[in-house]
């Protein structure tokens, strides 16, 4: 493969990404971008990041050697990269800090951000009572019904929690009310987008900050097995997890790379959120990606069983490497998903989180299919613990609400 | 020539400012289009902006977005739409400029969207997430003759406005809130200066919108502009079967005398 050097310098992967905002956006985004260029660049700002992903974080997280999986699908070494073990228990706070650090550099005061089910809203709320930044969350009402512990956990950590009835009351409608309150605050506001999606400069960023996955993964790998992994396997929502892995390996033609979509009832369902398997190009939030729409171009709703993935557009990158092959994408269910967090926490003592379970259900079948000596390494990008009351009224066989 | 720039000109020699109102299309059922828009047009309005619903409208306040929601209710699509506006054409002599977002546009496809257009005599389109940056997609618009309506806002620096001017058709849509649209108490202090640093360098007349809901802001804004554009407030007073203070909104922009 040539080197790889997407986006362009507007922003667009291929045809993908943009920024496909108001007018009013625009100033506010071409100063991020030009903040985040020179931080990139300053060596304090890299020092600071360093030391927090270290010494708060606790990274860097283990790539772990599943041995008993391995056994159990007696096809390839089945690796995990733990980001279930960095503070606040998922990935998501590798881009909050990165981005705190440059709302601080911006001279800004307060920060807002989006969350589904509350893990990116809880890691903006932790990384911004540590820099002292006052902190507004917009959360769907219907998923603030369901994440009541998580909303507590953000107020305990000092932050607003703004209840979002517009719309469906979910994601979606959290990121419209978000990017709407951005509008009418933006000199004093940085908005942390929470995953790679959004108008350019969000999708580099996060992607950048996220790519700390990948690289360790890469060196963990290399100093274990003296090599590169065969494939890498990523679930999908938005695709910051995803992204973060497989960007250190793009130009490494010999690793085969798979990002796992939820289908949740099924793809031949209205119920998934499969967007790169079925819905098409459009524009939502910003940007020109694959999203989940109707034939008027109105935005259909996600589902999935975990709540992360619930969102009904994969951001402009995944686009690009859906379009070029690049990347092989699929999608698991939520009856084979909840099969597969019983089925690590039984092999593994490890309780993934119901989004990271699709990369194992589906990790655990290609392992099957490769030959014995060949790597395959997993992104495990969060913890179970927050999902263990869904899966228990599921597996408990009563009804959910 | 495009029937917008006409309308527009046509202001200009009477000296007279212009008043867009907006409407949701398919709010109350498209059957009632014909007669908002012939209303607007007898009350002496200088065109219509005629909003398309969407699901996820990032740049509309509360007013606007539950017309949309209530829109989408009774079923309306952009095929819909353009459909009974051609339908109507030979009654309604107004010009028309669609808003909505461009995900509408991309998903109707835009070489018929182009077309239908055309067929139904829409003057402009106003597209409030398409940046000057991303304006390229939808060249064919343009050239067909449409006028692609540019934005700025309070946030646009001054290199950046005449960026945005220069090569602008139609009109200058001037946003006068750091904010979404619907009805606010007061302006901002910056307004009036923003207003005629925008009106300096824009070769096209500048309209002011977004948060424009009484006779007096409409008083107020139009000292420092060529017109405005008032959105929540129509949908309101159509809303509540208040027509009589849509008059007196337009009225309010007839009645001062250009300095």
């Amino acid at each position: 493969m040539n080197t790889y050097t997407q986006p362009d310098k507007t922003g667009h992967f291929g045809a993908y990404g943009g920024r496909f905002v108001p007018e009013t956006l625009m100033a506010a985004i071409t100063e991020l971008e030009e903040v985040y260029e020179q931080s990139k660049n300053d060596p304090e700002f890299q020092r600071q990041l360093s030391y927090y992903l270290k010494q708060y974080i606790g990274r860097e997280t283990p790539l772990y050697f599943a041995e008993n999986l391995t056994k159990l699908a007696g096809g390839a070494d089945i690796y995990l990269k733990r980001e279930d073990l960095n503070h606040t228990g998922a990935h998501k706070i590798n881009n909050t800090i990165g981005q705190a650090l440059l709302t601080q550099k911006m001279g800004k005061k307060k920060v807002i951000a989006e969350t589904g089910a509350g893990q990116h809203g809880v890691a903006t709320a932790t990384v911004c009572a540590l820099l002292k930044l006052e902190c507004i969350i917009f959360m769907g009402e219907e998923d603030i019904r369901r994440q009541k512990l998580n909303v507590f956990r953000m107020e305990l950590l000092g932050a607003k929690v703004i209840s979002v009835s517009q719309g469906s009351g979910t994601l979606k409608d959290a990121v419209n009310e978000a990017l709407r309150y951005w509008v009418a605050n933006v000199d004093d506001t940085h908005y942390i987008m929470g995953s790679v999606l959004g108008p350019h400069p969000f999708p580099v960023i996060v992607r950048d900050f996220q790519s700390v996955i990948g690289n360790e993964t890469k060196r963990q790998y290399s100093e274990a097995v003296h090599s590169l992994p065969d494939a890498v396997v990523a679930c999908i929502g938005g695709g910051s997890n995803a992204m973060g892995m497989f960007y250190p390996f793009i130009e490494d033609e010999t690793v085969k790379l798979f990002g796992v979509e939820a289908a949740g009832h099924g793809l031949n369902t209205p119920l998934h959120a499969s967007s790169l398997t079925k819905g098409k190009p459009g524009v939502l939030h910003g940007a020109f990606m694959y999203v989940l729409q109707n034939e008027d171009g109105q935005i259909q709703e996600a589902h999935s069983i975990s709540a992360g993935l619930d969102y009904p557009g994969v951001g402009p990158e995944h686009s690009y490497l859906k379009d070029t092959n690049r990347v092989k994408y699929t999608s698991v269910t939520d009856d084979e998903a909840l099969e597969a967090l019983a089925m690590l926490s039984r092999e593994e003592g490890i309780i993934p989180a119901l989004e990271s379970s699709h990369a194992i259900s589906y990790g655990l079948k290609l392992a099957k299919e490769m030959e014995k000596g060949t790597g395959l390494v997993i992104c495990l990008s969060g913890r179970g613990d927050k999902d263990v009351e869904t899966v228990q009224s599921l597996m408990g066989g009563s009804e959910h609400e | 020539m495009n029937k917008l720039t006409n309308a527009l000109e046509e202001c200009q020699t009477k000296q007279e400012k212009a008043f867009i109102p907006y409407i949701m299309a398919g709010d109350g059922g498209l059957d009632r289009l014909k007669s908002q828009l012939l209303f607007l047009e007898n009350s002496g309005a200088t065109a219509v902006e005629l909003g398309i619903p969407f699901s996820d409208p990032v740049a509309d306040g509360p007013v606007i977005q539950q017309a949309g929601i209530r829109s989408l209710k009774n079923g309306t699509t952009l095929k819909d739409v353009l459909k009974k506006v051609m339908e109507i054409k030979n009654d309604v002599n107004i010009p028309i400029i669609l808003m909505g977002y461009t995900n509408s546009i991309l998903a109707y496809g835009l070489k018929e969207f182009t077309t239908d257009c055309l067929q139904a005599g829409i003057s402009g389109c106003i597209i409030p997430d398409l940046p000057l940056e991303e304006e390229a997609i939808f060249s064919s618009i343009k050239t067909a003759g449409i006028v692609l309506i540019r934005l700025v806002t309070l946030t646009s620096s001054q290199e950046r406005i005449t960026e945005i001017t220069a090569g602008a058709e139609g009109f200058i849509y001037a946003v006068t809130v750091k904010g979404i649209t619907g009805a606010r108490d007061a302006f901002g202090e910056e307004l009036g200066g923003y207003l005629k640093k925008v009106k300096e360098i824009s070769p096209v007349p500048v309209l002011a919108g977004f948060g424009i809901s009484t006779p007096e802001h409409v008083r107020d804004a139009i000292q420092y502009c060529d017109g405005v554009i008032v959105g929540s407030k129509i949908i309101e007073c159509f809303e509540t079967g208040k027509e009589d203070r849509i008059r007196d909104l337009i009225q309010a922009s007839k009645g001062l005398v250009q300095k």
